[in-house]
């Protein structure tokens, strides 16, 4: 099975040097059609959505338990320190939910802080349709939330190991001084919604990868470890890098949000770039570049 | 190249119906999968086992928790849980400012005790100014101020079979249908031995209060707040759990937190 794997491994080897040649691949067939992604991102990608999506989704509900972000080492009780707060109070209009970001209100009743049914709202940090389990209960979701946590490490140093040695990094991912020159007019085309089908990434893609994969989720697995009262006690310098456990915290939820906006532009950019064409290339790992056309710019982007 | 242009109206479409999409799929799709004893929730806890066995890796036996200054007790220690024991037996010995309170040693141990509060201050006694972190999420720092546990169940002689410490408290944490029940809970001997593992009777240079688990409670400080059980009367050594309780090992683990709080 393992030999096999490796066979597998190196016919995808001579499809990624060669992307339209070779007898087999469809690539021989339809010249634009190139072998974009490897088995291991792939397959890492998949799973990275899923833990990711479990993730969230329990540690809203964690959240909860608690819907206050402090900085520093301990949360202020007898003084404030509070820099985020989602809560619900009594008005004369009846209860409304509120979120406090840096001392600054918002009505946020229905979604943040007082939601539910009609008739049936609760005080409740995050609505129940955005966290598992719906229901208020912190011990499941902190179940949920580190069975996960072991399959997004697991699977985050996987495709390390793996992007290391079959020149996934180096060739798609590390930045270039030309990355550089480009990120102008990347920055126009992305606003313009007008999309280049190559086998790079193109600078804004590099960056939005490389900063999930290199500093977001690398953020929130050291966060996490910040805030375990037992491995405080063998990296006691985290916490004191990161300034204190409670920001350490306020750190693991602001990565979160970064995270939630990387995957609604993700999408969007999918939806926006062509689903289908996309969608292939991250299941089955083909990908339709542009057509040569030698009166434009492309041409020598994607050469 | 026009080919893979997308109109702006067909991708607004294409993008508020994915968004709807997300947003009516709701998040109770799990819920009945994930009640205690249910297969799914067992499979994910299997994942608790692993992180524990990893923290002790990593972690050791005597490992310390980080010890703060001063400086940093910034507020009075904040109380949660039970504050105010309605029990009886325990506002008797309230009454009384804890002279009639003894603490009981039993269970897998060669010289059971019963200790008053007095022998146990005359004992060797450790100060630290810890995190409490809780579960929630909240964090505080205070000084706490007790007899090494470890000291406690040298006196007591513990057998070879025993492996676990299990906290007895006087406060009715929840009311069911076969009675009250009151907080208990367990650690295994090497947090119990741990040098930061203290019965603390004083908070912050006084007299443990009352909403903070007077007059005896329980330091961990590798663990989250509720492995500290307060309004300790027993302590049991005991060589399994699975008969007490719900047979997690602890009133909140009954109720669906890991037996290792260490995260």
């Amino acid at each position: 099975m393992a030999a096999q794997a490796g066979r597998r491994e190196k016919m995808e080897s001579v499809a990624k040097s060669e992307p339209t040649a070779g007898p087999d691949a469809p690539a021989s067939r339809d010249r634009n059609l190139i072998y974009r992604q490897s088995r291991w991102t792939r397959t890492t990608h998949w799973i990275w959505a899923i833990s990711l999506f479990f993730m969230l989704l329990s540690g809203l509900q964690i959240f909860n338990a608690r819907p206050q972000l402090y900085i520093g080492k301990q949360s202020g009780f007898g003084y404030s320190n509070t820099v985020f707060a989602i809560g619900a109070e009594n008005t004369d209009a009846g209860p409304r939910g509120y979120t406090e970001i840096f001392g600054h209100r918002f009505d946020t009743t229905g979604v943040l802080g007082w939601s539910g049914p009609s008739g049936n709202e609760t005080a409740r940090g995050f609505p129940s349709w955005a966290t598992i389990p719906s229901y208020y209960d912190l011990g499941t979701a902190r179940v949920v939330h580190f069975f996960f946590a072991w399959i997004l490490v697991t699977t985050l140093i996987v495709w390390l190991v793996a992007s290391l040695i079959n020149g996934h990094i180096r060739r798609d991912l590390a930045p270039r001084l030309d990355d550089l020159k480009r990120l102008p007019q990347d920055i126009v085309d992305h606003a313009k919604l007008k999309f280049h089908h190559t086998r790079e990434y193109n600078t804004l893609q590099k960056m939005a990868y490389g900063g999930v994969l290199f500093v977001l989720l690398p953020l929130m697995v050291i966060t996490g470890l910040a805030m375990s009262p037992s491995m405080n006690s063998v990296l006691p310098f985290l916490n004191d890098l990161l300034g204190g456990r409670q920001t350490a915290r306020t750190i693991h939820f602001t990565v979160m949000v970064l995270l939630v906006a990387f995957f609604i532009i993700h999408i969007l950019m999918i939806l926006a770039a062509g689903p289908i064409n996309e969608l292939r290339s991250i299941i089955t790992g083909w990908y339709r570049t542009d057509p040569p056309a030698p009166d434009d710019e492309t041409a020598q982007r994607s050469a | 190249m026009a080919k893979f242009q997308i109109s702006r109206r067909k991708f607004l479409t294409a993008a508020s119906l994915g968004a709807s999409g997300i947003i009516l799929s709701g998040c109770d799709a799990f819920d009945s999968q994930l009640s205690i004893g249910d297969g799914l929730r067992s499979f994910l806890e299997n994942a608790n086992d692993l992180t524990h066995r990893a923290q002790r890796l990593l972690a050791g036996r005597d490992s310390l928790a980080q010890e703060f200054t001063e400086a940093d007790i910034r507020q009075p220690m904040r109380p949660n849980g039970v504050t105010a024991p309605d029990d009886d037996a325990y506002k008797a010995l309230l009454a009384n400012n804890f002279a009639d309170w003894r603490l009981e040693v039993s269970g897998l141990v060669e010289k059971p005790l019963s200790l008053s509060r007095e022998q146990l201050q005359n004992m060797p006694s450790r100060t630290q100014i810890t995190r409490h972190d809780c579960v929630e999420g909240w964090s505080c720092i205070a000084k706490w101020t007790g007899t090494p546990l470890s000291l406690v169940l040298d006196q007591a002689v513990v057998k070879p079979q025993a492996r676990y410490v299990m906290f007895h408290c006087l406060d009715t944490i929840d009311r069911s249908l076969s009675g009250d029940v009151k907080y208990y809970g367990t650690i295994d001997l090497i947090d119990a031995r741990h040098p930061q593992t203290i019965l603390a009777y004083g908070l912050n240079g006084k007299p443990l209060p009352v909403e903070n688990g007077a007059p005896l409670r329980v330091r961990v400080e590798r663990q989250l707040g509720y492995k500290m059980p307060k309004y300790l009367y027993k302590i049991e050594l005991v060589d399994g759990f699975a008969d007490v309780g719900g047979g997690r090992g602890g009133y909140w683990e009954d109720n669906g937190y890991d037996w290792y709080g260490g995260i």
